[in-house]
């Protein structure tokens, strides 16, 4: 077990240096630089502000001096936020984001589970094919679509909800957000369990357990879920990435402060050092909870074994 | 020689009478039988052929200005039917337009990734050992990378022209498709037919393309379906940022970010092309699930 997690980080190395190296030679071949403002700097001043930012050396002595950084933990200072280094937006924009992010991560697992089961046990009949048109919905309509008529029905036609803005996140201040993202998440999610679920109360243990009298409950808890969460469980890396994704459009109608609307503002600007630290740090995080994933993977499935 | 074409026109006739049950008659016969699937089709047809023939039924023009009505709520009298947004266009015809382009990003984009990933796959399955080891090592890298932050990037640095959308959306949908073929086509070569190419001579480019490639078509058209929705998905995610279609052409994407930001005033800018680009999404998404219920051999 402890090997296979070693083995599995030492994996992870050349996938976090092409994800570096591919973000970094894309920002510097791109035209337009981080100093190009309305009117031109005079010369000397636009040579000394790329020499304090090492911009005047050879591409490769950068992209080594960069990687140097990383390794360092330092992400360098921002270009256009001036008295900020990249780690301190970083810091600043994370929590917030991570508060959307995982509440939506939660509550799409525990509503999408809970529906997923729903449907199952009511396979083929009137429940299942609601619970499943309901999910369909759910995948075909855009979370920025969606969004914005929570925002119309909750907060300018109910005036329950406050429409958007952050400053410190209270609890209305955070449901909207996360019930936007969270939806399409919600119902990949209760197909994804439907589907094992009704495969696994098929199998011969499950009938085992029906003749040895055992209640539904304690079936489906004691027997099923377990076996039945396996493909969400690995379905949870792509969620992420993908409710990181949707958090950069989110972020940008609800005006919350947090990574994704860095990221956009950071891209628009050429800001390089902040549009590499936000990549290079989801690259990671997604890195990361892929591995946290994996090993529950194996916690969970008796039939996974590292030797 | 005429007895020996005598026989074998028999023997046709005979083979037609007791022609077997192919997979795609009985893949046919099963999607009929789906319902939700086959409304989806039917309305996705209606939709493409009114997106194509929609614009010609408005006097308007998708980038005329009305300056007699801005912002007026759909109504037969102006013949704006889904009535004007906030500089008098017309949105029947702007929607009808917009999904052109979604359209059209859709299945560009997705035969552009189809194209990478059926080649990279069929490749690496067909090749096999360190080949393909490699080919899938590299699929591992870069799905790990979060790619819609390169699309933006791309679209920022470079400018939105329409040909970067597709290559870009394409670019990134390859992976999937890649590991799907390369499965299938692992549990292909072991076949006889293929041996039989491989005894005769076959060149590998050619076993691969003629031989393996026309096998897999299940598979792909399933992905295929349920690739165009995520595609256009994609689009509009960038259009709505404000980084797609640009300006006077446009997009569901582009179309629904105007609405939302004048839906306190002018609610049909918001729910018309939502409305078109929910419905287009939610029809692939049925199809998709129904051709794959079909082609599925395991539930015969």
């Amino acid at each position: 077990m402890l090997q296979y997690a070693f083995k599995r980080l030492l994996g992870a190395i050349p996938t976090l240096l092409v994800l570096i190296t591919m973000a970094f030679f894309m920002i510097r071949i791109a035209p337009g630089g981080p100093f190009d403002t309305e009117k031109s700097l005079p010369p000397e001043i636009e040579a000394n502000l790329n020499a304090a930012y090492h911009l005047d050396e050879p591409l490769i002595q950068q992209y080594g001096r960069y990687l140097l950084q990383i390794v360092q933990g330092d992400f360098g200072p921002s270009f256009q936020y001036k008295d900020f280094t990249v780690n301190e937006l970083i810091a600043s924009g994370f929590p917030v984001s991570l508060t959307i992010g995982g509440l939506s991560m939660l509550f799409a697992v525990l509503l999408g589970s809970t529906f997923g089961i729903i449907a199952a046990l009511r396979h083929n009949r009137p429940t299942d094919y609601a619970v499943m048109t309901v999910a369909m919905t759910g995948i075909s309509i855009p979370n920025f679509v969606i969004a914005p008529l929570l925002i119309l029905l909750f907060a300018v036609t109910l005036g329950w909800l406050p429409a958007g803005g952050w400053e410190g996140g209270g609890l209305g201040k955070v449901v909207m957000p996360v019930i936007a993202l969270a939806l399409p998440q919600v119902a990949y999610i209760s197909r994804l369990m439907r589907g094992s679920m009704i495969e696994v109360l098929r199998s011969n243990f499950i009938r085992t357990a029906r003749a040895k009298g055992l209640s539904e409950t304690r079936i489906i808890l004691r027997h099923a879920l377990r076996p039945a969460f396996l493909p969400v469980l690995s379905y949870l890396g792509p969620a992420s990435a993908a409710v990181i994704t949707g958090s950069v459009v989110i972020e940008k109608i609800f005006g919350i402060p947090g990574l994704g609307r860095y990221f956009v503002q950071g891209a628009l600007n050429r800001d390089y050092t902040l549009v590499m630290g936000v990549v290079v740090f989801y690259g990671i995080l997604i890195i990361v909870f892929n591995f946290i994933v994996d090993l529950l993977y194996g916690a969970l499935d008796p039939k996974v074994r590292y030797d | 020689m005429t007895e020996a074409t005598a026989t074998l026109q028999a023997s046709a006739e005979l083979a037609e009478d007791v022609r077997g049950r192919s997979l795609w008659f009985d893949a046919w016969r099963r999607l009929r039988r789906n319902k939700a699937a086959l409304t989806a089709g039917i309305l996705l047809l209606a939709m493409t052929v009114m997106v194509l023939i929609g614009p010609l039924l408005s006097p308007y023009d998708f980038d005329f200005t009305d300056w007699d009505h801005v912002s007026e709520p759909p109504s037969l009298q102006t013949q704006h039917y889904f009535g004007t947004d906030a500089v008098g266009r017309d949105l029947f015809v702007r929607t009808l337009h917009g999904g052109r382009i979604s359209l059209l990003i859709g299945v560009v984009a997705t035969l552009v990734s189809l194209i990478i990933g059926i080649t990279y796959g069929a490749t690496a399955g067909y090749l096999g050992g360190r080949i393909d080891n490699l080919m899938m090592r590299i699929v591992d890298i870069l799905y790990a990378m979060p790619f819609m932050f390169f699309v933006i990037l791309l679209m920022v640095f470079f400018g939105r022209n329409i040909l970067l959308i597709f290559v870009a959306i394409g670019a990134i949908n390859w992976l999937d498709m890649a590991r799907i073929v390369r499965g299938q086509t692992i549990s292909l070569k072991q076949r006889e037919f293929v041996e039989a190419a491989v005894a005769c001579g076959v060149s590998t480019p050619r076993i691969i393309f003629r031989h393996i490639v026309p096998n897999l078509l299940g598979v792909v058209i399933v992905y295929v379906t349920l690739t165009i929705p995520q595609v256009i998905l994609v689009e509009s995610f960038l259009s709505f940022l404000g980084l797609g279609v640009q300006e006077p052409f446009t997009s569901w994407g582009a179309l629904v970010n105007e609405g939302a930001q004048e839906m306190e005033s002018a609610l049909w800018m918001l729910v018309f092309p939502a409305t078109f680009l929910a419905l287009t999404l939610f029809c692939f998404n049925f199809i998709g699930d129904g051709l794959r219920d079909a082609l599925d051999p395991k539930d015969r």
